[in-house]
């Protein structure tokens, strides 16, 4: 029976039919989803923290609504993915619970601090330019409430993207110290940016499942290499330069060549050792442990209220 | 089976590299706010879609915050909340026994009925 | 109303919409909920939208005065009268500049501010001047939003638990003396009506108005308290670093 049933399963991917949260799977495929998309949602929750840094600071009204616009996106894009995970048997508080403890991890990314205005510009063209690349596929992921939660999250990202361009397309036509403030920005974020892609291939040899049952379609390096192709054109556009002696075109491979990524950094900080992963973790816990009696009292208030309607 | 997956998607290292491969032990916490079922009626003359859903304390939250979550507040719209756990699903194990059916009744269909060319607006 | 008094009054309201969204936005990312995170961020985004439409009418007038003596940077934008005028010059209530405190003291201010602003824009919808008529217009329907949401908190805060009603009675205890100087200058209906609304979410949130007392006054006259200058040295702090620059 069992066995029949994974055919089934597997025949329905192959034949591109959306998996539903009631059909039959298998449970490796429900944990490996849940693991997958709650860390997912844990990037983007965590993510507000590196830019809901600057809101208070933003240099100028119109800047300012856009980066809470933003910002608050990115809270809806965590709604709807936790939404997405829970559809799998498991609650939003235990999500939480294996993010504070530490037992989830979140992209290694934000763990890295926004010191400038820049950062924002940067933090919008690299970081989400980069998870854009990374989340298209994801909107034919095999997994329905996954598929559909990335299409709406895919129509809000690129608006992000576009506004990080501009606020660095606009610095670079500015002072000499706005444009030494968005370089200096580069700088920092062009590295670990292209880490997001995560660990090469040949060292994540079991991505192969993932890519069998479709929760991933193109491979790590792959979607680098498109990237970073991609971003050593545009920054042609703004005047700057990435942080790279070896990035030079490619007449055969019809790519850019890059440097040796530090993969040593990159392990170390998903190992906590990054530059703000304890106050990121920190500055969540506070949250929701400052709130917890705010959810009690409207728990409260809702029983009583439904109490006394029952009473009427 | 085994496999260990080492990187999968964004924001997530995979089991060997100390990422939560944990799953729901079903204990959802009793304080959790109920998960409700959010449609949306977006334009006057349509049917209510389903849109999402979202945790709310009780029905007049979950609207409020749909509002917020899901259109932004857009003016003229009508929601609809439901508390998940009323919402009752066909099993898809049945999906045949249900939908099937309906399959072999082509005459059920407007277009099983071969009508000559004058028969013209049926 | 002369021209600097009309001036005044706009940047009195831009200057409130701006910092009590202000205080909104520092809860973007550490609400209690992930729901009420995007509920009070779109808070936040209504008052930066109003104080933008004030500022920028504000700094047509002053632009068409093109007056240097009036004090103002020339040419005004919305920008300059945002993020070049110090705390002197700020002509908002007292109230929207406090700290946010917890939740009980950032959805009673909410409720008490907001509830003055649907009383007052209210009134501004009638006014003769057709484009602070417009802009009250489109505010009106915002703050009756803001109201509703933080009406229901404080009912759900006082009729909730025993913490949390002694939050919000401390929030109360708090916020009160603020409340009065928001109908200094208004038409007595605008403090009658405020108080109804208090008075009927009150007793649906189990709380107790307090009795009448001293209140404190300044934000008019551009005499604040400490809270406003930190605001003003983060929020303009690019500004300030790197004047004459576009971003």
């Amino acid at each position: 029976m069992e066995k029949n049933m994974e055919t089934i399963f597997q025949d329905k991917i192959d034949k591109e039919i959306r998996i539903e949260p009631k059909d039959w799977m298998p449970e490796k495929y429900r944990q490996t989803l849940i693991r997958q998309i709650s860390q997912h949602a844990h990037s983007e929750i965590i993510g507000m923290l590196p830019e809901g840094n600057w809101i208070t600071r933003a240099p100028s009204l119109k800047r300012k609504a856009i980066l809470i616009a933003k910002v608050q996106d990115e809270a809806g894009h965590g709604l709807y993915l936790y939404s997405a995970a829970e559809t799998l048997g498991i609650s939003r508080d235990e999500m939480y619970d294996q993010l504070h403890s530490g037992k989830a991890k979140y992209s290694s990314i934000f763990n890295y601090p926004t010191l400038s205005w820049a950062d924002m510009g940067v933090v919008g063209w690299l970081v989400d330019g980069a998870a854009i690349m990374n989340q298209v596929p994801l909107c034919r992921s095999s997994f329905g409430p996954y598929a559909r939660a990335m299409v709406r999250v895919c129509k809000e990202e690129s608006f992000h993207q576009r506004q990080g361009f501009e606020i660095l397309y606009v610095l670079s036509k500015g002072t000499e110290a706005q444009r030494k403030m968005a370089q200096d920005a580069i700088n920092r974020w062009w590295w670990p940016s292209i880490m997001m892609f995560g660990p090469k291939d040949d060292e994540s040899p079991n991505s192969i499942q993932s890519m069998k049952w479709k929760i991933k379609r193109f491979s790590n390096d792959e979607l680098r290499q498109k990237f970073i192709d991609v971003c050593a054109e545009q920054v042609k556009v703004l005047g700057f330069t990435l942080p790279d002696k070896d990035l030079k075109w490619n007449e055969e491979r019809g790519h850019y060549d890059f440097g040796e990524i530090n993969w040593d950094e990159f392990w170390q900080v998903i190992a906590g050792n990054g530059p703000c992963n304890k106050e990121r973790l920190d500055a969540r816990k506070k949250a929701w442990a400052d709130g917890e009696w705010v959810r009690a009292a409207a728990t409260a208030h809702a029983a009583k209220k439904a109490a006394k309607r029952t009473a009427a | 089976m085994s496999y260990s997956i080492i990187k999968l998607y964004y924001g997530d290292y995979g089991e060997a590299k100390n990422g939560a491969a944990d799953i729901s032990t079903n204990n959802t916490p009793k304080e959790e706010w109920p998960l409700w079922e959010i449609f949306i009626r977006s334009k006057q003359g349509l049917d209510h879609k389903h849109a999402g859903s979202l945790h709310a304390a009780d029905a007049a939250m979950a609207i409020e915050n749909a509002r917020d979550v899901y259109t932004r507040r857009m003016e003229g719209v009508s929601i609809w909340a439901v508390e998940s756990k009323y919402i009752h699903a066909s099993v898809p194990e049945e999906a045949g026994s249900l939908y099937d059916p309906a399959n072999d009744k082509a005459y059920r269909h407007p277009t099983f009925y071969d009508l000559p060319d004058e028969v013209k607006y049926m | 109303m002369t021209t600097l008094n009309k001036i005044n009054y706009l940047l009195h309201l831009a200057d409130n919409a701006l910092i009590i969204g202000h205080r909104c936005s520092e809860w973007c990312g550490h609400g209690p909920v992930l729901e009420q995170d995007i509920a009070i961020s779109n808070i936040a985004l209504d008052y930066i939208g109003q104080a933008r439409n004030f500022y920028q009418y504000a700094a047509e007038i002053i632009n068409s005065e093109n007056d240097p003596s009036l004090g103002f940077v020339l040419p005004a934008t919305e920008d300059s009268l945002a993020y070049l005028r110090d705390t002197p010059d700020f002509k908002n209530n007292l109230i929207v500049e406090l700290p946010n405190g917890d939740w009980a003291v950032t959805t009673l201010r909410l409720f008490l501010f907001s509830t003055y602003q649907f009383y007052l824009y209210n009134q501004l919808v009638n006014d003769a001047d057709t484009q602070l008529s417009a802009i009250a217009e489109k505010s009106l329907k915002e703050v009756t939003y803001h109201l509703r949401w933080s009406g229901d908190w404080v009912i759900r805060l006082g009729d909730g638990t025993e913490e949390s009603k002694l939050k919000i009675e401390k929030a109360i205890e708090y916020l009160w003396p603020y409340t009065g100087e928001m109908f200094i200058n208004n038409d007595d209906s605008i403090s009658s009506d405020w108080n109804k609304k208090l008075s009927s979410i009150f007793h649906d949130a189990t709380l107790t108005i307090p009795a009448k007392s001293w209140m404190q006054e300044g934000g008019l006259k551009g005499i604040h308290t400490e809270h406003l200058g930190y605001i003003l040295a983060e929020m303009q702090y690019l500004q300030r670093a790197y004047p004459n620059s576009e971003w």
